[in-house]
Order: structure tokens, then sequence, then C-alpha cells
């Protein structure tokens, strides 16, 4: 498979929020606006890369009776390293995420990407699936952000574009997340058909 | 490929992953662990700072708790002095009627009682609705709902629905009550710190 295909195909044709509909989770959580939604997106996006590397370099150690436990195992470990990293370094940011952060050991993109590329694809493809599916949520969530910000409370990342007062409240709220993911998901995929 | 999945194998690949992962998190840890202590410590510091008259001692390790009336935990007092004379304080303070549940407001007071500003420090109350708590309060432009310069002592802080002289967070009231509830159990702690180390 081309190299690049890899990247591409996680962004595109397997983005795991608008075509997988994985980790919905923290997709509907943490998308109140476009920034905490970018930051989920990066730290998934980081553990999801190091999960994949490690997955396919111990995958011919690991019996196939005992992979799920070794696989949670990587992970649960990458995640706390992250986590411990953030409250160090990025107070506020972990803050911001919250219990979403340690959530991402049960974030079933992570898991499903060691499942189904990782335990059965070289290290540097593993290397670059991580990255491609890690970009695809990145961007999904970064844009679900975006959305709900906009029409929320009419900012985005920050920097306001029409007064508060026109926003509409659901969309901040949880019941504007699932709206806006289905319009996402649909302008998505029928921009993906024409494509094809 | 992949390693036949006898018992032992089984115990010896799970064994070595969990051992590497458990040295991994151990380092990591210990790594991390003065940063974390220290970025929280910075936090509050910031937030004492923030809120409180100028002052030239260490807060933190003048800290002093404080139980107001018949609550069961007490609050935070963090002393500010100037030339060796209390000045006002920094209070943590809480509520736990919040619209979900508990609520951590740091308020400062100057030496008179008069509120000279508040951050909160964690709630987890609706996004545009009662979250709106951090900035509402202290809007200046609208001395009926800001509460910065005002004294609990002589005015009533409570929402102008029970007959107080705040206006509430426009649908927002219950998160209204639990931060002025904080404000007053803040209030009172520090007066009662005030008059015993005067």
């Amino acid at each position: 498979m081309n190299k690049l295909n890899i990247i591409l195909n996680g962004i595109v044709r397997d983005n795991p929020t608008f075509v997988l509909l994985l980790g919905m989770c923290p997709t509907l959580g943490t998308t109140g606006s476009a920034l905490t939604g970018m930051s989920m997106g990066l730290a998934t996006m980081a553990v999801l890369i190091c999960s994949n590397v490690v997955i396919s370099a111990i995958k011919n150690f690991v019996p196939s009776g005992v992979r799920i436990p070794a696989y949670i195992v990587v992970i649960a470990t990458f995640v706390t390293v992250l986590q411990m990293f953030m409250q160090a370094y990025l107070p506020a940011l972990d803050a911001m995420l919250g219990i979403f952060i340690p959530l991402i050991v049960v974030n079933c993109i992570v898991l499903g990407r060691a499942e189904a590329f990782a335990s059965r694809n070289p290290v540097f493809d593993s290397l670059l699936d991580g990255i491609g599916i890690g970009l695809g949520f990145t961007i999904a969530l970064t844009l679900l952000g975006a959305v709900r910000e906009i029409l929320g409370t009419g900012r985005i990342f920050g920097a306001a574009i029409y007064p508060e007062n026109y926003g509409s409240l659901i969309f901040v709220l949880a019941p504007g997340a699932f709206i806006a993911l289905g319009f996402l998901i649909a302008i998505f995929n029928t921009l993906k058909n024409k494509q094809n | 490929m992949s390693m036949k999945s006898s018992v032992a194998n089984m115990i010896l690949s799970l064994g070595c992953i969990t051992i590497v992962a458990g040295a991994l998190l151990a380092w990591v840890y210990n790594t991390t662990s003065g940063p974390i202590e220290q970025a929280k410590q910075e936090k509050q510091v910031q937030a004492i700072r923030d809120v409180t008259p100028d002052f030239d001692n260490q807060p933190m390790e003048a800290k002093a708790e404080i139980k107001v009336l018949e609550d069961i935990d007490h609050v935070n007092v963090f002393p500010a002095m100037k030339d060796g004379k209390l000045v006002g304080a920094a209070v943590e303070s809480w509520d736990n009627e919040g619209f979900s549940g508990h609520i951590s407001i740091m308020f400062g007071f100057d030496i008179e009682g008069n509120v000279t500003g508040y951050t909160v420090l964690s709630h987890e109350e609706t996004p545009g609705l009662g979250a709106k708590m951090g900035e509402w309060f202290s809007d200046t432009a609208n001395p009926s709902r800001c509460v910065i310069g005002r004294n609990p002592a002589t005015e009533d802080m409570h929402v102008s629905k029970d007959g107080g002289a705040v206006d509430a967070i426009t649908a927002a009231t219950i998160t209204s009550r639990a931060f002025l509830n904080a404000l007053r159990r803040a209030h009172a702690a520090f007066i009662q710190y005030r008059d015993l180390n005067q």
C-alpha cells in the first residue's frame, strides 16, 4: 500500500468520526468549543501513534489469547503518561478536558486501530495509520467544535464573530452536539460519495 | 506469526508487558510529580494574587482553616499581610447547592470585608448559563449584579428574587444562589478570622 494513502485513508475514507462512527463519547463531550475539540483530538492522536507503534512492534510476542489485555495495558500506560505530563506542564488544558483524558483508554478508536491495523502491519505503516486516523479524528472534532461554538456563542477559537446574544444555547449543550454531528456526517458523506 | 496461546506463553507475555509498563509509569511519575505539585500551587497562588489586595507575606504558608456556623467542612483562609499587618485575605470557599453540585470559588476581601475580587476554581454548572458566574458577578458596568466592592456585612448578598441586593444570572438562579452562599460563607469565615487575629 502506498504510504501516503495510509494517512489519507485515515483522514477521509476511514475517518473515525464521520465514517466509522467510533469514539462518539469524547466527540460529543469535548466539542463545546473548537479549542477543546482540537485539544482532545491531538491528545488522542498522541496516544494512538504511540500505542500503534508499540503494539505493532510487540505483535509477534503476544499470544492471541491475551492480545486484548496486552493492548489495553499498552494503551492505558500511554494515556496515564500523557495525563501526568499534561498535569505537570499544561495544567489548564488538563482542567479543560478533565475526565475525557483518562477515558481515552476506553476509546474504541485506539483499541480498534490496534486490533484492525497495528497487529497486522509493520511498525512504520502503523505509525502512519496512527497519524492518519489521529488527524482525521482531530479534524472532525475541531470542525464539530467550531460549528457548535459559532452557532452557540458566535465565536470561533474564542474570537468573536457576532454578538453572543444571537447564538442559540442548544448548540453548546449536548442536544446541539447530536444535531451538529448528524449534519456534519451527512455533509461529509455526500461529498465523499460525489468524489467516488 | 504470533506465539501459541499456551498458558506459559500467555503469562510470560502479559507479565513482561506489565513489568515494562509499570517501570515506565514509575519513571514518569517520579519525573512529573514535582512539576504537578508546583503547577497546583501556582494555580492557587495565582488565584490568591488575583483577588486580594497587595501583600508581601506568603499567604499559602499562613493558611487557616475556619469552620462557619453549622458547616461540616471548613473553608481555607489565606491571610494577606503587609508590613506585618493584616490587610485582607483570600478565602477558598465552596457551596454544594449548585445546579450540578459542588462549586469552589476563591474570594478576596480587604480588611473591612469588602469584596475585592473572586476566581471560580471549579464548577460543573451548565455552559452558557450557570458557567457565566465567572464574568457575571464581576461586571462592574452593571452595579446591580456586580459583587466587587460591596460589603456583605452592610448589603444583603442574596439574589433579588429572594429579597437580596444582587441580580441573579439570567436563567441560572440556582447557580446564583450557590455563588452567593459561597460568598457569604467566605465573608463569615474572613470576619471570624479577622476578629481572632487582629
